[in-house]
């Protein structure tokens, strides 16, 4: 589904590449951690994916497509086949449970009988039907993530890309998360989820992609972040 | 896209943004009604250019008693006169008509334009001179005419009344190119301001578009949204400077000018209102145009 041959990234007016000849294939319903240190370039991959950013040389195919030679105005359809949730979860301050994912439908234009209709069915998908009338300020962390999930998952995406997902969350609030991402893997979505949180990575016991300076240094199936050999 | 959900969002941008907005309009109204207002005054010019030039004319003034010019010795001849008129004659279609006008007639004019002046008593027939009064095809031609007679016997002076039209029109040219470097000035403030108010706005709303963007929002729904909130702003704005023109025609110059000054024909109100688009035009272009560029750098795609 994905396949990294051989990219980099270079940024203006930085001495070392964010990303160095990386190789990778991730399949459709992989469930992959991407472990490193900060400035390791997770960040720097995901945003690849995104076509937030632009590989300076390699290729990167997302679904049979070469993402680098996508025309500007296809981005947006190519982004509605993937979900994004962050470390810090951006849902808009001002807007109840319900109206936060129902932002990310209308703005793609969908008709309110869908919005009405498909709400309800994703929070009930995180577990949080019963807060949809809250503002964000009244949930808890661990339910502002869920929210923030919920809303990646308006468009049904094949693909979704975690960034420290659980960065702000305490380990027993992280485990939740960590259960609805197993959930929605296990459903045919395939998850990227960038990470530093060990405990998690170790419990989980899926692939591992450790990144050092821009370069893979190991790609390990049932891996544990500590743990180099077997 | 929906129409409400967009409606929703320049509505808050608008609040949220509030000052910046007000700002916006004012500064719009106020630079859109100095490019009114030069319009107006070229407008203006035209129209009196148009309506005096058809009158004047050129005056050939002829030797009298007193005359010192080189071309005079004493009093005109009847044989002089009878040759200017001639040489008159010989200029058409240049010149399309020729009156004559005696000292005596020349007198009564000026009795009628200074009645009741304590001049008309030091003034007697013989100090106004007698003149052709000629019409020219183009008031420009005036140096054929000219060149024609200068050095003709009998001749005083030759006197273009355009020239002393032109120097009021040259100041008049002078007040127009100020209404416009200020109205140029002003509109650069505008498209700064938007740009400004833009930048404002999109920092305030940095989450809500990184969320459009990953969800895949397309470029045009996140930045409608913006360029609407210039636009309502433009709209208002230009709408204020438009009725501050309409005032201005209404109230100063058909109330108060126009009455007091008749012999002067002031602009119509056909005119007036063939700016009306312009404006809006301008107001909304400008705008339109400083909000897409300031969006393409502070909200990448």
């Amino acid at each position: 589904m994905i396949s990294f041959d051989n990219v980099s990234k270079q940024y203006k007016n930085t001495s070392s590449p964010a990303l160095d000849s990386i190789n990778l294939e991730i399949e459709q319903g992989d469930f992959v951690f991407l472990v490193g240190a900060s400035g390791s370039g997770k960040s720097s991959l995901l945003r690849l994916l995104l076509k937030e950013e632009t590989a300076t040389t390699g290729v990167l195919t997302v679904d049979g497509v070469n993402v680098a030679k996508l025309r500007n105005r296809k981005v947006p359809a190519f982004r509605r086949t993937m979900g994004i949730v962050f470390q810090d979860f951006r849902l808009l301050p001002g807007k109840t449970v319900f109206d936060n994912v129902a932002f990310g439908m209308e703005v793609i234009g969908k008709p309110k009988s869908e919005i009405a209709r498909k709400v309800p069915a994703l929070l009930e998908l995180v577990g949080l039907e019963e807060k949809s009338h809250r503002l964000p300020s009244e949930l808890s962390g661990g339910e502002q993530q869920r929210v923030a999930m919920a809303r990646a998952f308006v468009n049904q995406p094949k693909l979704l890309l975690a960034d420290e997902p659980t960065g702000n969350l305490d380990p027993a609030t992280s485990v939740g998360i960590m259960k609805l991402l197993d959930r929605i893997n296990r459903i045919g979505t395939t998850v990227i989820m960038a990470t530093h949180d060990v405990a998690i990575v170790d419990q989980m016991r899926k692939r591992i992609v450790q990144m050092e300076d821009g370069k893979i240094v190991r790609d390990q199936e049932r891996g544990m972040y500590g743990h180099t050999g077997q | 896209m929906r129409f409400s959900f967009v409606r929703r969002e320049v509505g808050n941008g608008i609040r949220r943004n509030f000052t910046m907005t007000v700002a916006l309009i004012v500064a719009v109204a106020v630079s859109l009604s100095l490019v009114g207002a030069a319009l107006l005054m070229r407008a203006q010019v035209d129209r009196m250019k148009g309506y005096w030039y058809d009158k004047i004319e050129v005056s050939i003034f002829l030797c009298g008693n007193t005359s010192v010019a080189f071309t005079c010795t004493g009093a005109i001849t009847d044989e002089q006169r009878a040759n200017v008129e001639a040489v008159l004659g010989s200029l058409a279609p240049t010149v399309q008509e020729i009156f004559y006008e005696s000292s005596e007639d020349a007198y009564g004019k000026f009795q009628e334009q200074f009645a009741g002046s304590a001049i008309l008593a030091n003034i007697s027939p013989d100090a106004l001179p007698e003149s052709f009064r000629v019409k020219l095809d183009d008031p420009a031609n005036f140096e054929k005419v000219a060149s024609a007679l200068q050095s003709v016997q009998g001749v005083e002076s030759i006197q273009d009344q355009r020239q002393l039209l032109d120097r009021f029109f040259q100041i008049l040219k002078g007040l127009q190119s100020f209404a416009i470097a200020v109205a140029i000035a002003m509109l650069f403030v505008t498209v700064l301001l938007v740009m400004n108010t833009i930048r404002v706005s999109a920092f305030a709303r940095r989450r809500e578009t990184s969320i459009m963007r990953s969800v895949g929002a397309s470029n045009i729904s996140i930045r409608l949204p913006f360029i609407l909130e210039a636009t309502v702003a433009a709209v208002i704005g230009s709408t204020l400077a438009t009725a501050g023109i309409l005032a201005a025609k209404y109230w100063v110059i058909d109330a108060r000018l126009a009455p007091n000054l008749t012999f002067i024909p002031f602009i119509t109100w056909a005119q007036v209102l063939a700016i009306v688009p312009v404006l809006f035009l301008v107001g909304v272009g400008i705008t339109v145009f400083a909000a897409s560029i300031t969006l393409r750098r502070y909200l990448r795609g």
